[in-house]
């Protein structure tokens, strides 16, 4: 059988003294798109950040590209699009400079080159963005603003592409964006893991769909049916678990 | 002119210069992650190094330069391991920083309250030729990070969870930026003093942003701020008689009342062309179109 891009046995984290990750079993193939999915709290979060080694694991064993994750050393092969990013920013940056810092995995010393330049062109392209580069980010949209962040992880042409909810607080519009710029990914071949609330317009491209409750796999296979209101015809995707979800998502970049 | 044939101005000028180029400079990414008032919390620390270069007689510039990279190692691990109790533990770590240098220089044979003052305020016309030798090494230091490692600097000071998974080594370059940033209050120490260090870290960064919409744009105008406020404030403390580190930093808040009075009209006019590209028009009931996203 092929190698697992992402092999995580028996993983278990905390946060707080709490454990939120009791024994995750995870194997995402070479050219699969599982889409990570559960209610709010499951572990689906943390389950993706303790992948890119944000989330210390206390258990279990995680291994990238065949490469104990605590050895993996070779992030160019990764592109992570966060939840939110830290609270940073108090500087503006335009949108061809944050693109640009995740081209950084690629190039020798941070020195920008010509096919450097011309991939953030078009990872911001495949956004449908590259009009705005010489935008200030905090001057976006939500929508926009998370399509930048797609654009950066996409900037160094990963084989892995690991997204935190991708389509959080964006219009259906922008969410038709980017479900096409993923079609283009895994249609290249990258490997695809996206943490998500609903399936929503990336429906058509899920391979499989591994549900998280309580921190524990309790689905594997192929992306459920809709249950309970979800299932009703013209279902609003309005949701009251949302809490306050009045307010635009906060990637950090925007403060 | 007069003032260039002076010895002490020439090194005064020099000094000012250097201190107007490397203080904006580590300023932006100290700004942009949100750690505006580090360099104030450095130059408490570093009076205790001038405190100890008086007591054992060595230079009073590398003596603080050595403690004050020491506080700025201890600051990094306080961020990292003392989440918590980080705020304690780095009122602990300013205020021994400042009385142990008082104290220190009170020990000392050398040390008067003059000395002290001098370095709290800035003295720049006695920045000494050994002085200058210091200020010129660790300036170059300071620009050779901030310029050379511009791109890695902004990727961790943006978002440094994203930075960590580039691969970048995110915890060397955070201490990077502590380190350059304890060396910058070093070369600013003899200019504007230890108490207004800071000042110049933040101000200029601040003034700039009122126009620049660009992280390198905004790098580029607080340093070209910097270096003017820097050089025509020590020029201006020679004429009118008045202490260097004061006139410098009211200068550089004078600066920021100006842009920031210009950035509206700027604004303004910026909004305009974006608004007369496309009117509004109110549609008849029924016109939505999918791209609305209007979802009842």
């Amino acid at each position: 059988m092929e190698q697992p891009v992402i092999a995580l046995r028996g993983g278990v984290a905390s946060l707080g003294g709490r454990p939120v990750l009791r024994g995750v079993d995870l194997a995402v193939r070479p050219g699969e798109v599982v889409a990570l999915l559960g209610a709010n709290g499951s572990g689906k979060s943390t389950a993706v950040r303790s992948i890119v080694g944000q989330v210390p694991l206390t258990g279990g064993e995680l291994e990238l590209f065949g490469t104990p994750q605590r050895r993996f050393r070779d992030w160019a092969r990764v592109g992570y699009v966060p939840q939110r990013t830290t609270a940073a920013g108090g500087v503006p940056a335009t949108v061809r400079e944050v693109v640009s810092s995740g081209r950084l995995a690629r190039t020798r010393f941070g020195m920008m080159r010509r096919a450097d330049k011309e991939a953030v062109i078009r990872a911001l392209e495949l956004v449908g963005m590259a009009d705005r580069l010489g935008d200030p980010v905090d001057a976006l949209s939500g929508g926009q603003h998370q399509r930048v962040l797609i654009a950066r992880a996409l900037a160094g042409e990963p084989e892995l592409l690991i997204m935190d909810e991708p389509m959080a607080g964006v219009d259906l519009a922008s969410q038709e964006v980017l479900a096409e710029a993923l079609r283009a990914q895994v249609a290249r071949g990258a490997t695809v893991l996206l943490v998500l609330h609903e399936l929503g317009p990336l429906e058509p491209l899920i391979d499989r769909a591994v549900v998280l409750r309580d921190g524990c796999v309790v689905h594997d296979g192929p992306p459920p049916e809709a249950v309970g209101q979800h299932a009703l015809p013209g279902h609003d995707h309005v949701h009251p678990h949302a809490g306050p979800a009045a307010e635009p998502i906060r990637t950090g970049l925007l403060t | 002119m007069d003032i260039l044939d002076l010895a002490f101005m020439q090194r005064a000028l020099l000094a000012a210069l250097l201190v107007g180029v490397t203080a904006p400079a580590i300023g932006t990414y100290l700004v942009q992650r949100r750690q505006a008032l580090m360099g104030d919390g450095l130059g408490h620390v570093a009076l205790t190094g001038v405190g100890l270069g008086f007591l054992l007689n060595e230079s009073p510039v590398w003596m603080a330069t050595a403690v004050c990279i020491a506080g700025a190692v201890v600051m990094e691990l306080i961020r990292w391991y003392g989440r918590t109790r980080g705020d304690i533990a780095l009122a602990m770590l300013f205020y021994g920083g400042m009385a142990g240098g008082v104290m220190l220089m009170n020990l000392s044979d050398s040390g008067s309250s003059a000395n002290l003052s001098s370095y709290l305020f800035g003295s720049i016309a006695t920045v000494s030729e050994e002085d200058l030798v210091a200020i010129c090494i660790l300036a170059a230091f300071v620009i050779l990070t901030t310029v050379g490692l511009r791109r890695q600097l902004f990727a961790i000071c943006q978002d440094e969870e994203f930075a960590r998974v580039t691969g970048l080594p995110v915890r060397m370059l955070n201490l990077l930026v502590a380190v350059t940033a304890a060396v910058t209050v070093t070369v600013a120490m003899r200019v504007v003093g230890l108490l207004l260090v800071s000042a110049l870290m933040v101000i200029p960064v601040a003034a700039s942003q009122q126009i620049a919409r660009s992280f390198k744009a905004t790098f580029a105008l607080a340093v070209g701020i910097g270096v003017t406020v820097t050089v025509s404030g020590t020029a201006t403390s020679y004429y009118a008689d008045v202490p260097s580190g004061a006139t410098i930093v009211l200068f550089a808040i004078g600066l920021f009342v100006v842009l920031t009075a210009l950035a509206t009209p700027l604004a303004k006019r910026r909004a305009g062309r974006t608004a007369a590209a496309e009117e509004c028009t109110l549609e008849a009931p029924g016109e939505r179109t999918a791209a609305d996203d209007v979802r009842v």
